[in-house]
């Protein structure tokens, strides 16, 4: 047996023995999905356990290094790993922007010191972070952003104001996009910073969006003392940091257009809310063709992320980045939900009741409007396959 | 399975559109055209295609071919959709091989597959009998005689009908006109009495017939398949057909729209490059993705074809329905982001649109293979 076939084996072993049951079936509720942090609260035994046996052999971060907490495991490893969890359905132990996003900033960027201290924490699921980014002026042109950050002497002084700052009312710490040279080209005077949100001057308000109430918050800082050991990479390297952190948003947030295997077909919605079919057929039959070409569209574009996927593992990948993969998957979860309140027509848009899921259908498609807004709209993921990769608007 | 390329994949790739880009681009189709050729295809560009094997790509290495599969093929038509090379590839070296493999007797395989791979023989499928796909509606007959089959009927739009040694024809062997039940297919010559081929002139300049039999008579052996129940084996061509016809538009997609987007680094008004107009930039975006995502769909469907997949029918008609919705979309944006040049024979984006509605249009257009998509998957 080859080392790659004894780890198979020994994990699944493992994960048979300590996978808790009630980990393994799909997650219904935001609370399934464990966020991890000192606020969270778990929903029983099973979930607090799981995290905790994963964590300890670093396996909620696979393939981090082991020095600071990870499982270090190699690519190969890792694969196993996931296909093993995925064999028997196992809940993702720990799901966060600490492991997604500022955790491979750190690794990449961050000091010794920066990554002791937050590494093990991230890995352990024992701080929830949040994302300190756009700004009431400063959306799209993120890069204008004015939350201004002083140096003074043995520490920073941050004052200014965050949007859309998700879950930030139960967050633990923020990593956050400052200005440090007000003088410099916009790009060239941003640094990336961590704090406490227990800092005093740090103060969040919920905002309720279309689609009613949301995670995402208004964060002020009003003279924020921010200790000099938490920035992150060099002052005034922010940007590279930044766009480093998007990528991995967009990888997020374009990823909302794959179907899970265990999710209804929209289709099968369309048969179960009409009652079946007519001599094998969906009566409807001008939905059936919207129904057909939009499932046409979602294969064409999961099996576009699986060739990239492969495209980058053998090397060969023409790059088509993030951005059309961020662009194509969150119109086309627009779309989804579109025609799912189609196919339940007023049903699909009650918005109390019991009857009605307490208009869980409506909040949902509402709140599918944000996909192509947050983490860069969809006009700037077209700006960007413009440029980097067309190669157009270079001046005449 | 990766959905990339393996070694040899990409050899011959690059080999096609080394060899194509060199001795048969665009312009050789427009001489083809100019001049009225009689054949519509260069016989000498067609014999070197077979030097190289493309006859072949599909043909077992039993029978003298290179057993190259699917995937390798759709290389070579995606090549040939970048330089719209007129040829019979797609009647002979797939359509016909595919038939043959799938549904011939041994003895037909002998006596026709080597023949087809070294450029002796070439083919023709006549399986419409209308302007639109409709495989089940077959009118005309063969009726069992003493020494076989007599068929009588009409056959339109047979692509390559003009210029084929042999013709694959379906026929009704029993049941009503538009019976999944009751058709068989027949391996005819073209020079046999009672068969009267008219070649008739479409838009995209490439070879099309419209065929007449009159009480052609055939020996038992003209069969190909099963009496009756011809119609697994014209579902499997519609599959190929399709997979490959998808290649050919993702390479006609992918031509047009490097030509595009070059045209507006070039292009100058209002004192600016029109590529530095965000207004064309985003139309040039949204081809980018789409064209991305039906690359996606084509390459897993030609696995599929190689790999027997039980769910080939759905991938090829979804990849038939995704291409030909970007095919029409790039090149109508390709015509328009040209502006009036666009609109001249001189330009030759305008011979990409032309082919890309006739492929487009070949067995079953976009919304034939939605519904189809619909239908497969039991809704």
């Amino acid at each position: 047996m080859s080392d790659l076939e004894q780890f198979r084996a020994q994990t699944r072993e493992w994960l048979e023995v300590n996978c808790p049951a009630s980990q393994r079936l799909p997650v219904m509720e935001f609370e399934d999905r464990c966020w991890g942090g000192t606020k969270w609260c778990f929903v029983n035994e099973d979930q607090k356990r799981w995290l905790e046996v994963m964590a300890e052999r670093g396996w909620t971060a696979p393939d981090w290094p082991a020095e600071y907490g990870g499982g270090g495991l190699s690519k190969e490893e890792t694969k196993i790993l996931r296909e093993e969890m995925y064999r028997i359905d196992a809940r993702p132990p720990l799901f966060s922007m600490g492991l997604s996003m500022i955790g491979p900033a750190l690794l990449k960027y961050g000091s010794e010191e920066l990554k002791r201290q937050h590494i093990p924490n991230i890995v352990k699921g024992k701080v929830w972070w949040c994302q300190g980014y756009s700004e009431p002026n400063f959306g799209s042109d993120l890069a204008g952003l004015q939350t201004r950050c002083e140096d003074k002497g043995d520490h920073f002084l941050v004052n200014g104001q965050k949007v859309w700052t998700s879950y930030a009312e139960r967050a633990d710490w923020m990593f956050c996009l400052v200005r440090t040279d007000p003088n410099a080209a916009k790009h060239a005077g941003i640094s990336l910073v961590l704090f406490d949100m227990t800092t005093p001057g740090v103060r969040t308000s919920p905002i309720k969006l279309i689609s009613g109430n949301s995670p995402f918050c208004e964060t002020f800082l009003d003279d924020v003392r921010v200790e000099k050991n938490q920035l992150v990479g060099n002052i005034n390297q922010g940007w590279e940091l930044a766009s480093y952190l998007l990528t991995h948003e967009r990888a997020m947030i374009g990823n909302m257009g794959h179907t899970a295997a265990s999710e209804k077909s929209l289709h099968q919605h369309a048969i179960d809310v009409a009652g079946g079919l007519e001599n094998g057929q969906l009566g409807d039959t001008a939905l059936r063709t919207d129904i057909a070409q939009w499932e046409i569209d979602i294969l064409a574009f999961e099996l576009t992320q699986e060739r990239i996927d492969d495209e980058t593992k053998a090397g060969t990948g023409t790059g088509a980045t993030s951005s059309m993969l961020k662009y194509a998957g969150t119109e086309l979860n627009k779309q989804r939900f579109e025609l799912l309140t189609d196919i339940h027509g007023q049903a699909g848009l009650a918005w109390e009741g019991e009857a009605f899921d307490d208009g869980l259908l409506a909040s949902q498609w509402l709140r599918t409007k944000g996909n192509s807004i947050e983490g860069g709209t969809s006009e700037i993921q077209l700006n960007i396959i413009s440029k980097r990769i067309l190669g157009l608007g270079q001046k005449a | 399975m990766a959905l990339v390329l393996n070694e040899e994949q990409a050899m011959l790739k690059e080999s096609a559109q080394g060899f194509l880009s060199e001795h048969a681009p665009v312009s050789q189709l427009r001489q083809l055209r100019d001049e009225r050729n009689e054949a519509g295809y260069d016989k000498a560009t067609w014999q070197q295609m077979v030097e190289l094997g493309w006859s072949g790509i599909l043909v077992p290495e039993a029978y003298g071919g290179l057993a190259f599969g699917h995937v390798g093929m759709g290389q070579v038509m995606e090549e040939n959709g970048r330089t719209l090379t007129a040829s019979p590839l797609l009647s002979t070296a797939v359509l016909a091989t595919s038939a043959i493999n799938y549904a011939g007797n041994e003895a037909q395989k002998k006596a026709l597959l080597p023949a087809i791979v070294e450029g002796n023989l070439l083919f023709a499928l006549a399986l419409d009998e209308g302007p639109k796909y409709r495989p089940s509606l077959v009118k005309a007959t063969a009726t069992v005689s003493d020494e076989g089959y007599v068929l009588n009927g009409e056959k339109q739009f047979v692509a390559d009908g003009h210029i084929a040694d042999k013709l694959i024809v379906s026929a009704r062997t029993s049941g009503n006109a538009n019976d999944e039940q009751g058709i068989s297919l027949l391996i005819i010559d073209s020079t046999a009495p009672g068969v009267e081929i008219e070649r008739v002139h479409l838009a995209d300049s490439r070879n099309s017939a419209m065929l007449r039999l009159n009480n052609v008579a055939l020996p038992t052996e003209a069969r190909l398949g099963e009496p009756d129940g011809a119609m697994s084996l014209i579902t499997y061509l519609t599959d190929v057909a399709n997979i490959h016809l998808s290649a050919e538009l993702l390479g006609m997609s992918q031509e047009v729209f490097q030509r595009t987007v070059q045209y507006m680094k070039e292009r100058s008004q209002y004192g600016a490059l029109i590529g530095s107009y965000q207004g064309l930039q985003h139309r040039a975006a949204h081809m980018f993705s789409e064209i991305e995502l039906a690359k996606s769909i084509v390459i897993k469907a030609q696995q599929a074809l190689d790999a027997n997949d039980e769910q080939l029918s759905v991938l090829a008609s979804a990849c038939k329905a995704k291409i030909s919705e970007v095919a029409t979309l790039v090149t109508n944006e390709g015509v328009q982001l040209h502006g009036g040049i666009g609109m001249t024979d001189e330009l030759d984006i305008g011979f990409f649109m032309k082919r890309a509605r006739v492929a487009e249009q070949q067995f079953g257009d976009r919304r034939y293979h939605v519904q189809r998509f619909a239908s497969l998957q039991n809704y």
